[in-house]
């Protein structure tokens, strides 16, 4: 796009190159959407078949019959994630838009030092902290509650962080311009500041709903009881512990049960979540 | 709002108008709960998060820290042993320095630079391309992931298979290429291989976005201007303008890669679906913490060793910081 001469033969190759690379990243996912219509012959077939032949919802069904058949049945496990991954996005962004707000805006003692700390804790690894996280959780009883799943994702660097950067970008003038004109904080926060961050919200929800859809940690240690356990945990017991005909069709339909969710969110930000990373950088 | 100070004849008169009241370091304590007091909306706006943030993140990691210098079985009450746990990990523990130091070297450097300069290679290829087509490129290679535990536990199993039905041995039995199926993830040489290339499908994530965001910040005027102080081909281009345009975002991704690079270690055990690889071919530090915090219940010895990732993580973002700080120090 740069030059003309360049636009025409070498945008082609790139765009060939990038077709093909693009479609084998792309395979796995599109395996993944087949894999779960498979009726059970095709799922065992040789060699596997990447496409469909007769698709059947067959496995869906499995599904739901097998875990019906079980102690908790599936839908509470679905129940659970969606809960779950609802409230936490919610307080997440709620949460991490009041506190950047503040971080960004506002000045006052100890800023500093809490900025380092956040960018810091940007590089905890959850696993490093398992053992103590769990003696926390247990310390305060919160084991075996909604609160075990929602709160430990509730204090998010990366989204405050990430929040922070995005509200550095409006300008003060706009926020001392309401003042002037008497609004208080409250009134600033809410109408000024919440929907100019639509598109750092985006990224927010995509990135936390991604942590918590996905986690399993919460559902091993800090719940002993099955029925507030998510789909997650549901699913990687299912295809660790159980090999055989029932798992390929149960994992399977799970598989795509759990990829879904994550894709539909980023097609629906997608935009916006870009946009947001053109401010976000480290500065 | 700046913090109130006073002008200097202020600062003069105000003390000379008052009795001989209380020492310096009382009044300083006056004026900061003073302030305190009147940033009181921003600490309470501030609120929940810290309360979270430190209830979840500061007193777990100041937790481990402790930990890690004692004996603890999770049962009984933990006993103070000093550094003897960090001197026993590089003495002792034969399974960390055989296997899980260079294991994990091996990992991070492969996958640390080589995902974090496949993400920007693909930026920068997808931002040559016309806008509109953009974003099917982006979503093509921003699902992999998404799809981490999905894609790991339903198809990597099945290509990786170690028998004839597996899509790899399938492929290569197909061409002559093997003549006996291969058992990819059984086999201490070919185990960590695999585990790479999974986690660089994977590696295009959030720090692939940034710097997708970042390149479109470039000022294009640099390129013209670069030109004509004698840029000739678009690896100068991208070394001389690129990089140093989008820096945040560079650093941004840095961070991303080093926490991704850090996190590695489920892989392995989603792959093989135990914690302790075959022979330890597959075994990261991750998997070494989890050994033993959840297999032997030595707690004081897994969290010494969480210690000493939390170490390297923070030594490696120092380091990141330092290439890509911007030069203004904004």
């Amino acid at each position: 796009m740069r030059s003309l001469r360049k636009v025409t033969f070498s945008q082609w190759l790139l765009l060939v190159v990038l077709t093909a690379i693009g479609l084998f990243m792309f395979i796995p996912i599109v395996f993944l959407f087949n894999n779960a219509f498979k009726p059970l012959n095709e799922l065992y077939l040789f060699p596997p078949p990447i496409f469909v032949r007769q698709p059947t919802m067959q496995n869906f069904d499995h599904l739901f019959l097998q875990a019906a058949a079980g102690a908790v049945p599936f839908t509470r496990y679905l129940f659970n994630s969606v809960v779950v991954a609802v409230a936490t996005l919610a307080a997440v962004v709620l949460v991490s838009t009041m506190a950047g707000y503040v971080l960004s805006k506002h000045r006052f003692h100890f800023k500093s030092v809490i900025m380092a700390t956040v960018m810091i804790s940007l590089m905890f690894v959850p696993e490093m902290v398992l053992i103590p996280r769990y003696l926390v959780v247990s310390g305060l009883g919160l084991k075996d509650t909604y609160w075990a799943h929602i709160l430990p994702f509730v204090a998010s660097p990366v989204a405050v962080f990430l929040m922070k950067q995005f509200i550095d970008q409006i300008p003060d003038a706009l926020l001392e311009a309401a003042k002037l004109d008497g609004a208080t904080d409250m009134y600033m926060f809410t109408r000024i500041v919440i929907p100019l961050t639509a598109p750092a919200v985006a990224t927010i929800c995509i990135i936390t709903f991604q942590l918590v859809f996905m986690d399993v940690t919460t559902s091993t240690y800090y719940t002993t009881k099955d029925t507030l356990k998510t789909m997650a945990f549901y699913m990687t017991s299912f295809t660790i512990n159980i090999p055989g005909v029932a798992a390929a069709s149960v994992g399977a339909a799970i598989g795509l049960l759990m990829f879904l969710p994550n894709l539909l969110l980023f097609l629906l930000f997608q935009r916006k979540m870009i946009q947001t990373m053109l401010h976000s950088g480290v500065k | 709002m700046e913090p109130t100070r006073l002008s200097p004849a202020a600062a003069s008169v105000r003390p000379a108008s008052r009795k001989p009241g209380p020492p310096a370091f009382a009044r300083r304590i006056v004026t900061f709960a003073k302030q305190c007091w009147r940033d009181r909306l921003s600490y309470l706006f501030l609120a929940p998060f810290l309360i979270l943030f430190s209830v979840f993140i500061v007193v777990p990691v100041l937790m481990a820290i402790f930990l890690s210098m004692t004996t603890f079985n999770g049962i009984g009450f933990p006993r103070f042993v000093g550094i003897s746990h960090f001197i026993a990990m590089l003495t002792q523990d034969f399974v960390f320095m055989k296997h899980t130091l260079p294991n994990t070297l091996k990992f991070a450097v492969i996958v640390g630079p080589g995902g974090y300069a496949l993400a920007f290679f693909f930026a920068w290829l997808i931002h040559q391309l016309p806008r509109a087509i953009r974003d099917f490129f982006t979503l093509a290679l921003y699902a992999p992931s998404m799809a981490v535990g999905v894609g790991l536990s339903v198809i990597w199993v099945s290509t990786f298979s170690g028998d004839r039905v597996g899509y790899l041995n399938n492929i290569l039995l197909r061409f002559g290429m093997i003549e006996s199926p291969v058992l990819w993830l059984q086999d201490p040489k070919t185990l960590m291989w695999v585990v790479i290339i999974i986690t660089l499908w994977t590696s295009m994530g959030i720090g692939f976005l940034a710097m997708l965001g970042g390149l479109q910040t470039v000022n294009t005027e640099l390129y013209e201007a670069g030109r004509i102080d004698g840029i000739k081909n678009s690896l100068q281009e991208v070394y001389y303008i690129t990089i140093p345009s989008m820096k945040p975002q560079m650093l941004f991704g840095a961070v991303m890669s080093i926490v991704n690079t850090l996190k590695a270690g489920e892989v392995t055990t989603l792959l093989t679906g135990v914690v302790v690889t075959p022979n330890y071919a597959g075994h990261l530090i991750n998997n070494h913490i989890e050994d033993y915090a959840f297999l032997r219940y030595e707690w004081g010895y897994a969290s010494a060793l969480s210690v000493l990732l939390l170490l390297m993580g923070y030594g490696l973002m120092r380091l990141s910081y330092r290439l890509f700080r911007t030069k203004e120090d904004e």
